[in-house]
């Protein structure tokens, strides 16, 4: 297999269906299972809940909350009890999925391929690195700042806000530009962050993993081999740092635009 | 790559994770370290208030005996006062029956001083009639001489 082969079967989807109906099963199925197994760990931890003195796990799980409820705390204004899970929800959801980039690359679609009986079977693991699943996220924070934009400051105030802002009632065109650019930027740059960093992550581990497959050959692989794995290993400590800052990057993100919104000075 | 209906489900996704998560998670969890952190607050102020109530009642403890010591020092200078007064008295009393007892004393001496002094004068007055009449060799008559002899016993 050629190296541009071996890069775009990493990149492909698993698909069902045509045209914009065309459902990218591997990003759906992975995701799924693990948003359920967020759902599913923190319902058998809520069965065990202590008040005094809490395990290990609860620990851990209470110092998440604590490290979300003080971001909200820092970046929201007011008081809103549905942020916090929100931002909790992106911070675990996205992490787990970017998570999937540090499986090595090659695992989980060779056994795949090996389960399915087709040796060409397309897999691509990593839901972030699928611009619908980061777009699917920043359109319904999009969608919820829009709400909260009109709830709160009411739809006068929301149409003052595009046409008043941000250089006053002298340009008024100017202004419903501007702030319009600066609405639609807040879901495209969340979503075009995420992606961007976890394509790039995965494809560079793609290439870290060509090192070892294709220039290792014969004894040149006593020399490649090694530095595919330091290379690797070197790598995933990395992404493992950016895998986390992202996650955290789109929770700040979201809860400052949703407290954007719930600003009424605008 | 390109954009298709993954994206919806997607949100549907996203949405029903963020409803479970709060539902799941974030509900409970965060209602329980708020409670503990009552708790806490509460256990905080509690020990605050007992610090607080200790002190009054050390401070009250300290008045008690203060006042206690007040009251022993009075009781005890009443006695003392009450003792010297007792003193005083059976002094008092004492210097009376000794004034008494010395006068009692006084007036027997006197009268028998008194009593020697008549018997005295009785046998003075008897001897010296005896002794004049040996003088005298003849019996004097006591009734004519009576006058003398009285003025005789006065004498002594």
């Amino acid at each position: 297999m050629g190296t541009v082969e071996y890069i775009q079967h990493h990149l492909t989807n698993n698909t069902i269906g045509e045209g914009f109906w065309t459902f990218n099963m591997d990003t759906i199925i992975v995701s799924f299972l693990l948003g359920a197994l967020i759902v599913f760990t923190a319902a058998r931890l809520g069965k065990q809940l202590e008040s005094g003195t809490p395990g290990g796990f609860q620990n851990f799980v209470e110092s998440i909350l604590d490290f979300v409820s003080t971001n909200v705390r820092d970046a929201f204004p007011g008081h809103n009890p549905l942020i916090a899970p929100i931002a909790l929800t992106i911070f675990l959801w996205v992490w787990m999925m970017n998570f999937m980039d540090l499986i090595p690359v090659d695992l989980l679609p060779w056994l795949f391929q090996l389960v399915t009986g087709d040796s060409h079977a397309y897999l691509k693991v990593v839901p972030t690195t699928d611009l619908n699943t980061t777009l699917a996220m920043a359109f319904t924070v999009f969608a919820l700042i829009l709400y909260y934009n009109i709830k709160i400051k009411g739809i006068g105030g929301f149409i003052k806000m595009f046409l008043f802002h941000p250089f006053g009632k002298f340009f008024v065109p100017v202004n419903v530009v501007m702030t319009a650019i600066e609405e639609v930027s807040k879901p495209l740059s969340l979503a075009l962050r995420l992606f961007g960093n976890m394509f790039a992550g995965e494809l560079v581990f793609l290439l870290i993993a060509l090192i070892g497959g294709t220039l290792a050959v014969g004894a040149a692989a006593l020399f490649w081999a090694p530095l595919q794995v330091l290379l690797d290993l070197g790598w995933l400590i990395f992404h493992l740092l950016v895998i986390t800052l992202q996650a955290f990057i789109f929770m700040v993100l979201t809860i400052v635009y949703l407290g954007m919104a719930h600003d009424e000075g605008h | 790559m390109s954009i298709n209906a993954t994206l919806l489900i997607q949100i549907i996704a996203f949405v029903l994770l963020i409803w479970f998560v709060n539902k799941v998670l974030w509900g409970p969890l965060s209602k329980l370290m708020e409670e503990r952190q009552k708790k806490i607050a509460d256990g905080l102020s509690a020990a605050e208030k007992g610090k607080h109530e200790l002190e009054l009642a050390e401070q009250k403890a300290k008045e008690v005996l203060k006042e206690a010591k007040a009251q022993a020092q009075n009781v005890l200078s009443q006695a003392e006062k009450r003792g010297s007064e007792i003193v005083e008295d059976a002094k008092v009393k004492a210097t009376e029956e000794a004034e008494r007892i010395k006068a009692s004393a006084q007036a027997e001496i006197e009268q028998e001083v008194s009593r020697a002094r008549e018997q005295l004068r009785k046998e003075v007055a008897t001897i010296a009639v005896s002794g004049a009449e040996k003088i005298l060799g003849k019996e004097v008559n006591a009734a004519a001489h009576n006058d003398m002899l009285e003025a005789l016993v006065k004498q002594i």
